[in-house]
């Protein structure tokens, strides 16, 4: 069998592919090492014992055990291919019998090096490669996006666009809450929910479909408003699927939360407190679990959310019950937003009718040589950006999103840098785990809700 | 009682065929999603689009169990040897669907992070584009899989090179389909 | 902060409480010392790799209990971008994304770290959660941050040479017909 590399090489400094393809698929110091062999300080990050207590407070730490010999306990490797349908993640943990002591995600298994194609890319550009980021969510990855480029040049969006906006945010929400539903009952062993979880979200795709052209990975948010408007007979596509989701809704909480298995699975597996929360800059649904109310939509408002009236969800116990409680919930209170959204669309332009950022309509090219002008500028050099630096957070499924882009005056960002969720929040895992079994870092990891692509850019 | 009489409820033919045709029925997929693509596969498999009708509806862990490997995916310079791991341990016969622009060629992201194109790693036999495609082109290319397994053209590696068929699909799309029926 | 400078080059503490910040007259806004600049809205305050662990720790004292994130950003191709007086631009920049909820207030600090030693310390004692965030801009630029537990590379192979978020480091397009690869 040969194998054949790409012509002219792979690319500077990149590795022989077929000394890559012979090599052992360990990742050294990256994985988890045994305990003589890794410092004390990472011993006890892996171990969950995370929490700063200030001076004269004795850390406890006959729980976490540094002194165990080596043949009591097991470090066993978990993926990065494995059924739990979470992505390329590979987790490895020690265990003693079959109590989790320490754990390790060992990530990067999805690098696809966004950061420096974005640089390449021009700013209207920039939405097809960040959508695929977060790909359950690509609305909010576009949103942020969108949103810093448009602090950096100072444009105000028309208001019919940002309402647009949030009417697909909302709807790509309860898409992205529903496939975690489906994947969170298949990682728990409720496997028809992985087939029950996708009728809803085929509703709202093929709402997705209608507008933008696409089922995922829409680069319908472009800097300065919306690709196209809202096609005809929308509201009555969005009315359908709130009553249809509402009434699923119902139908999904006979079926998972009123089981007694699922209750045990979640309830009280995977408890984290607020403090720790917060001081590994975990945030979304984890966060709130513990107690803290920090929603991005409710404290530093973006779009229109301060117009519209929703909850935030917050739970007690930070276990992975409260989780799912939040997340079920939070797909009711997106209902409802999407909902006012519908009621109150205004009337207006759905892009900002600034010549130098938004290209023309395609049938004024023909009559019109400015707008063929513009048209051509556009689209080969791009529109310029003042420089600058913005940081715009958004909330998205998972948490706090968001887009920090450094712009030299040129057409292309000369720094795209995004900060996701799902990257922060793994690093709950370990405290999350701790204490126990192998089937509750797989609920753990499932409550987390991590997408590999918004972990590994 | 002697053969004459239970000429209608058994039949015969060729041993051949028959294998080919449970092979092409019941070709169990092992779980290779990676990125956005392995959404679309996980829907395909799901209720509106319903992958069991093809024989398909198990996606194995186990590399062992499993015929049918559909790379979903961007694939990373970190996971090309897991890639390669996972595909030897897979048993003959075996066929790879390479889903998705970016395991076909690697997609937009020509950069330093990518494979550009998973038939650098494993043979491929039937390239789906699409970025990502939608259930209804997975389907078809796992339709013109089965076809060709049922037909015995692809059971066995090319023996000089190895290399998988590499059909090249046309993406299709609900548009098309209902077109093409005359709808 | 015997570093003996005189009062007015940022970093001394001159005359100001701890966790106020001081506009004197028709001088800059300063933070423990250190100028702070507004763009739209977002407050950044700037610092240099002598004075950054000092103004971490008095952040934090002043209540920014989370640290959304840490980040590098490399300045080669741009040397000429707009810093407040007393900051000397250097090839690399740390950005920290700084949230506080008890405050409701967030903050940006960049961190000017010099090409010829690119270390920093490590933010781990007083918020773990930056333990991932420093590993990928050790990863992406070389940036060194002492004293962090585990500085290992987290999103490339282990045994990947380069950084690939550096400015000199090329993208890695493998040539496709009929696109120029840009240089």
């Amino acid at each position: 069998m040969t194998l054949t590399t790409a012509p002219n090489g792979p690319g500077p400094k990149a590795p022989d592919l077929v000394k890559l393809l012979k090599a052992k698929t360990s990742e050294g110091a990256q994985e988890m090492l045994s305990r003589n062999e890794e410092s004390v300080r990472e011993l006890r990050f892996q171990a969950g014992g995370v929490l700063r207590l200030p001076e004269g407070v004795a850390l406890d730490y006959s729980d976490v055990d540094y002194e165990a010999p080596d043949d009591e306990t097991m470090i066993l490797n978990l993926g990065p291919s494995h059924p739990s349908t979470h992505g390329v993640l590979r987790v490895m943990v020690e265990i003693r019998g079959e109590q989790v002591l320490r754990t390790k995600p060992v990530i990067g298994y999805l690098h696809t090096g966004m950061e420096k194609t974005g640089e390449e890319l021009m700013y209207h550009q920039g939405a097809t490669n960040v959508t695929r980021m977060d790909y359950l969510s690509p609305f909010f990855n576009e949103l942020a996006y969108c949103l810093s480029v448009e602090k950096l040049l100072g444009t105000e969006v028309p208001e019919r666009a940002t309402w647009v906006r949030m009417l697909m945010c909302e709807l790509n929400r309860i898409a992205s809450h529903l496939l975690w539903l489906a994947t969170n009952g298949a990682d728990l062993g409720a496997l028809n929910m992985l087939v029950y979880g996708w009728r809803e979200r085929e509703l709202v795709l093929s709402f997705f479909e209608k507008v933008t052209g696409l089922r995922m990975n829409h680069n319908y948010f472009r800097p300065g408003g919306v690709a196209a408007d809202l096609p005809d007979g929308w509201r009555d596509d969005v009315a359908a699927i709130c009553d249809v989701v509402l009434r699923r809704m119902d139908e999904y909480d006979d079926l998972l939360t009123g089981q007694p298995v699922l209750q045990n699975r979640m309830d009280g597996v995977g408890a984290i407190d607020a403090a720790t929360a917060v001081s590994l800059g975990l945030s979304g649904p984890v966060l709130r679990s513990t107690g803290v109310a920090y929603d991005v939509r409710r404290d530093y408002p973006y779009l229109a959310y301060d117009q519209v009236d929703f909850d935030v969800i917050v739970g007690t116990g930070g276990d992975c019950w409260d989780r799912f409680a939040i997340r079920v919930n939070e797909i009711r209170e997106s209902v409802r937003i999407v909902r006012q959204v519908a009621r109150a669309m205004p009337k207006g332009d759905y892009r900002v009718q600034d010549k130098k950022v938004t290209p023309p309509p395609r049938n004024r090219i023909d009559e019109s040589m400015e707008a063929l002008i513009h048209h051509f500028k556009l689209f080969t050099e791009g529109f310029r950006v003042p420089p600058g630096d913005a940081y715009v957070p958004v909330e998205s499924p998972r948490g706090e999103l968001g887009c920090y882009i450094v712009s030299d005056g040129t057409s292309k960002p000369y720094r795209l840098h995004m900060r996701t969720p799902s990257f922060a929040n793994l690093q709950g895992l370990a405290p999350m785990a701790r204490g126990g079994f192998i089937p509750d870092v797989i609920a753990c990891i499932s409550s987390i809700d991590p997408v590999m692509g918004d972990v590994d850019r | 009682m002697g053969l004459e009489d239970l000429h209608h409820n058994f039949f015969t033919g060729v041993l051949e065929d028959v294998v080919k045709w449970a092979r092409a029925s019941s070709s169990w997929g092992a779980n290779f999603g990676l990125a956005c693509c392995a959404i679309e596969m996980m829907a395909a498999g799901a209720a509106n689009y319903d992958l069991a009708r093809f024989g398909m509806e198990v996606f194995r862990a186990s590399p062992r169990q499993a015929d049918l490997m559909i790379v979903a995916g961007r694939l990373s310079q970190k996971m090309a040897p897991v890639l390669r791991q996972v595909y030897d341990q897979m048993m003959e016969p075996k066929w790879v669907i390479s889903m998705g622009v970016c395991a076909s060629t690697g997609g937009m992201f020509n950069n330093y992070a990518l494979v550009q194109g998973v038939d650098q790693v494993v043979p491929v036999d039937v390239y789906a584009p699409g970025c990502p495609p939608g259930p209804e082109t997975l389907i078809h290319s796992i339709l013109t899989l089965h076809e060709k397994i049922r037909s015995g053209e692809i059971t066995r590696r090319r023996a000089e090179t190895g290399a998988g068929a590499g059909i090249h699909l046309a993406q299709v799309s609900p548009r098309e389909l209902a077109t093409s029926r005359g709808r | 902060m015997s570093e003996g400078r005189d009062p007015k080059s940022p970093g001394a503490d001159g005359g100001e409480a701890r966790g106020e910040e001081a506009r004197d007259g028709a001088g800059p806004e300063t933070l423990h010392g250190w100028p702070v600049t507004e763009l739209f809205g977002q407050r950044t305050v700037h610092t240099n790799a002598k004075g950054y662990l000092a103004l971490m720790e008095a952040l934090y004292r002043d209540g920014f209990e989370a640290c959304m994130g840490v980040t590098g950003v490399d300045y080669l191709t741009h040397p000429g971008r707009d810093l407040p007086e007393g900051i000397e631009p250097e090839r690399f920049e740390v950005v920290v994304e700084l949230l506080s909820f008890s405050r409701h207030e967030r903050l940006r600090v960049r961190c000017q770290v010099p090409a010829d030693d690119p270390t920093l310390p490590s933010l781990f004692d007083l918020w773990p959660g930056s333990e991932a965030h420093e590993r990928e801009t050790f990863d992406m630029f070389g940036i060194r941050f002492s004293d962090h537990p585990d500085l290992t590379r987290i999103l490339m192979p282990e045994d990947w040479e380069g950084h690939p978020l550096r400015k000199d480091y090329p993208v890695g397009h493998v040539p496709v017909q009929f696109k120029e690869v840009p240089e």
